[in-house]
């Protein structure tokens, strides 16, 4: 391109009609987008807010009492909030320094062996929630009875191990993009100045890649928050605040895929379920802004 | 050539989006059954108790293929909304897994109304634990402090030093209704007690596990699992026809004295000696009297 033909474009002023069209399309989808999410948003807190005719607000977020099919039913979530909240906490203990080890490993130390890793990595991110929770229901669920003892294999345990074991690719993904996107003058300034590899690692990349790194973190849990399968299958479903991690808990993703089904559309059990569905829908949410805020964190430093 | 790609681009993306957002009509419709496009005198329509929903799709099917010009159609909707449904006018058939309740009578009454209950099965649960565990039998009141809380060890039934993992159902299924209204009377259950999702589920997770009690309706009971006697008797197909087992309720069919000729003829085959054969192949008992 001349450099007459840049400046007539960047002095034009009237988009031809073609590039208008263009424009118009690029932000029709936007509004889509947009448009789906607020409509989301309506919905759930439009069929939530049918529940507080009868229940009160607070009873619903502070009391573990779930028992929604009794007369006079109780609609307390707070033991399935911390459900959730506890099988996400305790996988991403786990989760977290193998998932960013791992990403280390990817992007600095491989070497060669990262041709056959990278892809494992990406096929364990492909695994189905379904065949990770029949993995949990079949072979760690028996083997917590038998080996360990202890009265049931279906606990917070047994959820946060599987649940680690779906975070940690897409962490170890998204944490080695991170890294790898760190630029190499630095690295290689870092070496100069006689620093060693780990040094250079520990120092140098990793912190300046941080954003992304918490991104990576933060993401990968939300994708514990978010799964269903896995926690319906070996969370073992009871509706109580846990007082180990050797005790069932109740999810509340669980919750809905358990009930869903049998609810009578219009009843009170049926609003309780959206207004579950609401507070995840702010979880997640607060997950995301969480991962954005720490991006912008990092990068202004 | 350039003007060409973008628009192509953006005309691929509006066919993609025109389609996303086109009519859906899949999914759309309640239950199963026949289609609804001839004309609506000769449909029977039946809604109600999601117990009754497997088998009476089975036996619509049934049904269907001795009689292809029947039209009938199932929609589980739980018990109450169905006979409110029947009420109204809306359905022909109401499946219902308990008796009417006053209020409901009551209204027929307003309407003008005479509702008559068929008895087309029993439904029982057996309580069935691990094939190892030792107990043989347990009293009704053990069974209810087992899943109240009371009682949280084996050894304070008669078993091994052992701590109980009770396993209920999902809290929006019929059998979970029945269990709390037979077994607990109404009570809250123990909030530690395990969730499974399907009667499948319950009886797998008690087969894993020797510290485990759970209930499960007679058509899964497969030898993988011990069925437990309550107050002396053990859940069989002929103790629950003959009535002496606690843990059972009639399931009942309502129909209008002004119900239409199809839909008595489908009620008669439901009672008749092929529906019965159905219900007892899908693990209900049989109505007995």
């Amino acid at each position: 391109m001349s450099q007459e033909t840049r400046e007539a474009i960047l002095l034009r002023p009237k988009l031809s009609r073609t590039e208008q069209g263009a424009r118009f399309f690029f932000l029709a989808c936007a509004f889509v987008a947009l448009g789906q999410m607020v409509l989301i948003m309506l919905f759930l807190l439009g069929e939530a807010g049918g529940l507080f005719k009868t229940a009160n607000f607070f009873d619903f977020l502070f009391s573990t009492e779930w028992y929604p099919t009794y007369e006079p039913p109780e609609f307390g979530a707070a033991a399935l909030i911390v459900g959730s909240l506890a099988v996400t906490f305790f996988s991403s203990l786990l989760a977290a320094p193998i998932g960013l080890g791992l990403a280390v490993f990817l992007a600095c130390l491989a070497g060669k062996s990262r041709e056959w890793i990278k892809p494992a990595v990406e096929l364990m991110a492909g695994v189905p929630s379904v065949v990770l929770g029949f993995l949990g229901l079949v072979v760690l669920a028996p083997f917590m009875v038998d080996v360990l003892g202890l009265p049931t294999g279906l606990n917070v345990l047994n959820a946060s191990l599987i649940l680690a074991l779906m975070a940690i690719p897409s962490i170890a993904s998204l944490g080695e993009d991170a890294l790898s996107a760190t630029p190499r003058q630095i690295q290689d300034a870092s070496y100069a100045l006689g620093a060693t590899r780990w040094e250079t690692i520990w120092r140098v990349t990793m912190p300046a890649s941080m954003s992304g790194l918490s991104t990576a973190v933060i993401l990968g849990l939300g994708r514990a928050l978010g799964e269903t399968l896995v926690v319906l299958m070996v969370a073992g479903g009871a509706a109580q605040i846990p007082g180990s991690l050797f005790d069932s808990v109740r999810p509340l993703t669980a919750t809905l895929a358990a009930e869903m089904g049998e609810t009578a559309i219009g009843s009170p059990h049926y609003h309780a379920l959206f207004a579950l569905g609401v507070v995840l829908f702010f979880l997640t949410l607060g997950f995301n802004l969480l991962a954005h805020y720490l991006g912008q964190k990092w990068r202004s430093r | 050539m350039r003007k060409i790609g973008v628009w192509a681009f953006c005309l691929g993306g509006l066919l993609v989006f025109l389609a996303s957002c086109g009519p859906s009509d899949t999914g759309s419709g309640s239950g199963s059954g026949a289609p609804l496009d001839r004309p609506r005198g000769e449909t029977v329509r039946v809604s109600g108790s999601t117990t009754l929903l497997p088998i009476t799709l089975k036996a619509v099917e049934e049904y269907l293929k001795e009689n292809p010009a029947e039209i009938v159609t199932v929609s589980g909707t739980g018990t109450g909304e169905g006979v409110k449904s029947l009420i109204d006018g809306v359905v022909d058939l109401a499946a219902a897994s308990r008796e009417l309740k006053p209020a409901e009578e009551k209204r027929a009454r307003e309407k003008g109304l005479t509702l008559t209950g068929h008895v087309v099965a029993r439904d029982a649960l057996a309580v069935i634990v691990h094939k190892d565990n030792p107990v043989q039998a347990l009293t009704m009141a053990q069974l209810r402090g087992i899943y109240l809380g009371a009682i949280r060890d084996w050894s304070e039934v008669g078993g091994e030093a052992r701590l109980i993992t009770a396993i209920n159902r999902d809290s929006s299924s019929g059998t979970f209704e029945m269990w709390v209204e037979k077994v607990l009377l109404g009570q809250k259950h123990r909030p530690d007690a395990q969730v499974q999702s399907s009667s499948g589920a319950v009886a797998y997770a008690v087969a894993g596990n020797r510290h485990a009690i759970g209930y499960v309706g007679l058509g899964f009971l497969d030898g993988q699992v011990k069925t437990i006697a309550i107050d002396g008797t053990r859940a069989t197909l002929a103790t629950v026809t003959e009535g002496s087992y606690a843990i059972s309720r009639p399931l009942f069919i309502f129909s209008r004295a002004d119900a239409s000729s199809s839909a008595r003829r489908f009620l008669g085959y439901l009672l008749g000696s092929e529906g019965q054969g159905l219900l007892a192949a899908e693990g209900f008992a049989p109505a007995g009297d």
